[in-house]
């Protein structure tokens, strides 16, 4: 191969560009704005500022309200991550070893998937309703009067519930084309090595997955943080109240409902922090562990 | 959501951006309105719009629903910066001090139609729309539109059932509870714990409700007296109640509480005097209405209640003409035929004497007695703190008292710790938001 491959010293840059100019203006470019609005209190309808200096952030955490919602942002990410994973995992190696009819059942378990999340939500807020639902009346069989709405706690359950369903159907699609990338051969001396399908599973099968569980990990916690805003906001019907948040709905929140600018940026910078760390933290330290062949 | 408004609410979104443009003509000045009015409300506006169109050829006016109030608020303040704001703005009750406390963004209601010689006189207006809108000086700054206040609705086949009689007082509603009970029926639902519960509880007791006179004088310094013995032990009453099964709580929520009494699982229900069209078509029950209850211990007679509702807003930056055609819709507004319309049709209360006079001539409140309570109740007699209030942040602040009050009803803090909460988080908001004005 030839070492030099551009004849010009800005070929390189200029192929660059329109990535560079696609992350300067939707991202670069609009963090900066909140890194600098996070400074000032703001009238809404003119912009006129005050500085504050780091007063927006010291008001945000030390909030009660704030570390609330950043608690159950840190159940309700993982109960979701965990949730897709788990039941996206097992409805895949259980369609994986269905023979007869395997296309339908994948089908069935995708289109799910196709459901955009405020409708997720709105079915959410259906199968939930304390009048009518049906999800409620199937929980009052156990002697428990589910009020989404009222009981922090079963809210919260209402809320995961929904945005775990809405998600599986993303993880199922990504392990079944990981399994089926497993060769045979592999498979079959494991099975000669071992008659439990369960051990044979976690030790050969579940580590040959794991490039593929890392990555789902990631894009699960990321759909958890952000992605549920709007099943969020239907299944609490626009008023918080005393119903669980996640901190991306409380920078919605004092934002727009509440049209405190210079707070709710703050706040989504101390998000845009967290999420920071929170990747080089998985790349660092998990990556190093797993092996993509 | 029920399944009923949520078609209502879809079907009214389709309707508002096809059914006024049908009616004309090119040169007619626009105008544009957003507003929060969905189902049959929205139903009821795009009929104005289009009575207004065909009135006159002069002006043209597009109404468009926004969304709830806070969202359509929120689109205001977007578009306004973004220098693409409607002419007309809905801003309700709690947005005002942020709509009327940015200056320059609004042009006063009155300003305008004297400017653009439309003839205004402000006795015209019932007292409590009058001062609700205004500012400290008196000046009409929105033009009242949906005004509405709490009362009270029953079920009349189920107080027939129990033997007893619509409450007064809080006290009465205590006697009567426990016989609503033992018929079957959950006593009392209500539908917003800061509007009914908090504003309209001082209010309606004549209870200063928050400093420099309730917040009009000003926004710095401004506190509210939030965490005051009264309305403590109202909510520890309430809190009893609902322990002992005589009060129900569905939530935040507005629709999933006025569920329970459409359903008949609630005898008696506070929602908003704007809500009797919603429930003529709703319900299957014969229901009535009465005035908000007050506590005897507290006042021997009681005061009358704020206006609640919504306003619309001239929004500033417009051309002369534009302007014009947007006095011209605020005096055909305000003429006693639509008033009546308004009133007749959505429960709102009727801006204009003219237009209770009317609806009175009209023999509406022979046919519909529970139609008369709300502005009944706003022609109670004034106290010094019946006129409304003034205060910024107040969405938030309102859901920090919905938070607490959940809170305190299912038990995870008591009244004392919550009020205390209430307060410190208001007063907090209040500081940031008279900040962002000076």
């Amino acid at each position: 191969m030839k070492s030099a491959q551009f004849d010009s010293r800005f070929g390189p840059y200029l192929l660059l560009l329109p990535q560079m100019a696609v992350i300067s203006i939707f991202f670069l470019w609009p963090a900066a704005e909140a890194v600098w609005a996070s400074f000032f209190l703001e009238d809404p309808f003119f912009g006129t500022r005050v500085f504050v200096g780091l007063e927006n952030y010291v008001t945000a955490l030390t909030s009660d309200d704030y570390a609330r919602a950043a608690w159950f942002t840190v159940i309700f990410t993982a109960v979701v991550t965990l949730a897709t994973l788990g039941i996206g995992m097992w409805l895949a190696v259980a369609a994986d070893n269905v023979l007869r009819g395997n296309n339908t059942y994948k089908t069935l378990l995708m289109w799910v998937y196709a459901i955009a999340p405020p409708v997720a939500g709105l079915i959410g807020v259906m199968l939930f309703d304390q009048h009518i639902g049906p999800l409620v009346d199937f929980v009052a069989l156990f002697g428990h009067e589910m009020q989404v709405g009222v009981s922090w706690w079963d809210t919260a359950i209402a809320m995961m519930i929904v945005a775990s369903w809405k998600q599986i159907p993303y993880t199922f699609i990504f392990v079944l084309s990981g399994l089926q990338s497993i060769p045979n051969s592999v498979r079959e001396a494991a099975a000669i090595d071992c008659r439990s399908s369960i051990r044979r599973f976690w030790t050969v099968i579940f580590p040959l997955l794991a490039p593929t569980t890392f990555f789902l990990m990631i894009v699960n916690i990321t759909y958890a943080l952000f992605e549920t805003f709007g099943i969020i906001d239907l299944m609490v019907k626009g008023e918080p109240g005393n119903n669980p948040k996640t901190l991306v709905y409380k920078v919605y929140l004092d934002g727009f409902r509440g049209n405190d600018l210079g707070g709710s940026s703050a706040q989504s910078v101390i998000l845009m922090i967290l999420v920071l760390a929170l990747t080089i933290v998985q790349f660092r330290l998990i990556e190093r562990r797993i092996h993509y062949s | 959501m029920d399944r009923r408004s949520f078609i209502a609410l879809t079907g009214a979104t389709a309707l508002s951006t096809t059914l006024p443009r049908m009616a004309h003509a090119a040169d007619a000045t626009k105008i544009t309105l957003w507003h929060a009015m969905g189902g049959r409300l929205g139903e009821v506006v795009n009929e104005i719009a289009t009575r207004f169109n065909a009135d006159q050829s002069a002006a043209m006016l597009e109404p468009a629903y926004k969304g709830g109030y806070e969202d359509t608020l929120t689109s205001v303040i977007a578009a306004f910066r973004a220098g693409e704001h409607p002419n007309i703005a809905q801003v309700f009750d709690a947005g005002a001090a942020t709509i009327i406390g940015a200056p320059g963004a609004v042009a006063a209601a009155e300003d305008l139609l004297a400017e653009t010689g439309v003839a205004f006189d402000p006795n015209d207006y019932i007292d409590g729309v009058r001062y609700f809108y205004a500012d400290s000086a008196g000046k009409m700054i929105g033009m009242p539109f949906n005004s509405s206040t709490p009362i009270l609705y029953y079920n009349e086949d189920a107080l027939k059932k129990a033997g007893v009689t619509p409450p007064k007082t809080w006290e009465e509603f205590q006697e009567i509870a426990p016989k609503l009970k033992e018929a079957g029926y959950v006593p009392l639902a209500q539908s917003h714990l800061p509007w009914i519960f908090t504003e309209n509880f001082f209010s309606r007791h004549n209870l200063q409700f928050a400093t420099n006179n309730n917040g009009f004088d000003g926004a710095e310094g401004t506190k509210l007296l939030i965490n005051t013995p009264e309305i403590k032990m109202h909510f520890a009453r309430v809190k009893e109640w609902l322990d002992a099964g005589l009060f129900g709580f569905y939530g935040t929520g507005w629709n999933d509480n006025q569920a329970a009494f459409e359903t008949g699982k609630a005898a008696m229900w506070l929602g908003s005097s704007g809500s009797f069209g919603g429930l003529l078509k709703s319900t299957n029950f014969p229901f009535s209405a009465t005035f908000l209850p007050y506590w005897k211990e507290i006042t021997e007679q009681p005061y009358s209640t704020f206006i609640g509702g919504a306003a619309l807003f001239a929004l500033s930056g417009k051309p002369a003409e534009e302007n014009r055609a947007t006095a011209e819709f605020f005096k055909y507004l305000s003429s006693p035929e639509i008033q009546y319309y308004w009133h007749k049709e959505t429960g709102y209360v009727p801006i204009t004497k003219a237009a209770y006079e009317m609806a009175k001539m009209d023999g509406h409140y022979e046919r519909f007695p529970a139609a008369e309570i709300g502005i009944l109740q706003l022609n109670e007699r004034a106290g010094e703190w019946t006129r409304g209030y003034r205060l910024g942040y107040y969405v938030q602040i309102r859901d920090v008292m919905n938070r607490e009050y959940g809170r305190i009803f299912s038990g995870e803090t008591d009244v004392d710790t919550a009020f205390a909460t209430i307060e410190s988080e208001a007063n907090a908001l209040l500081d940031r938001f008279a900040r962002t004005t000076g």
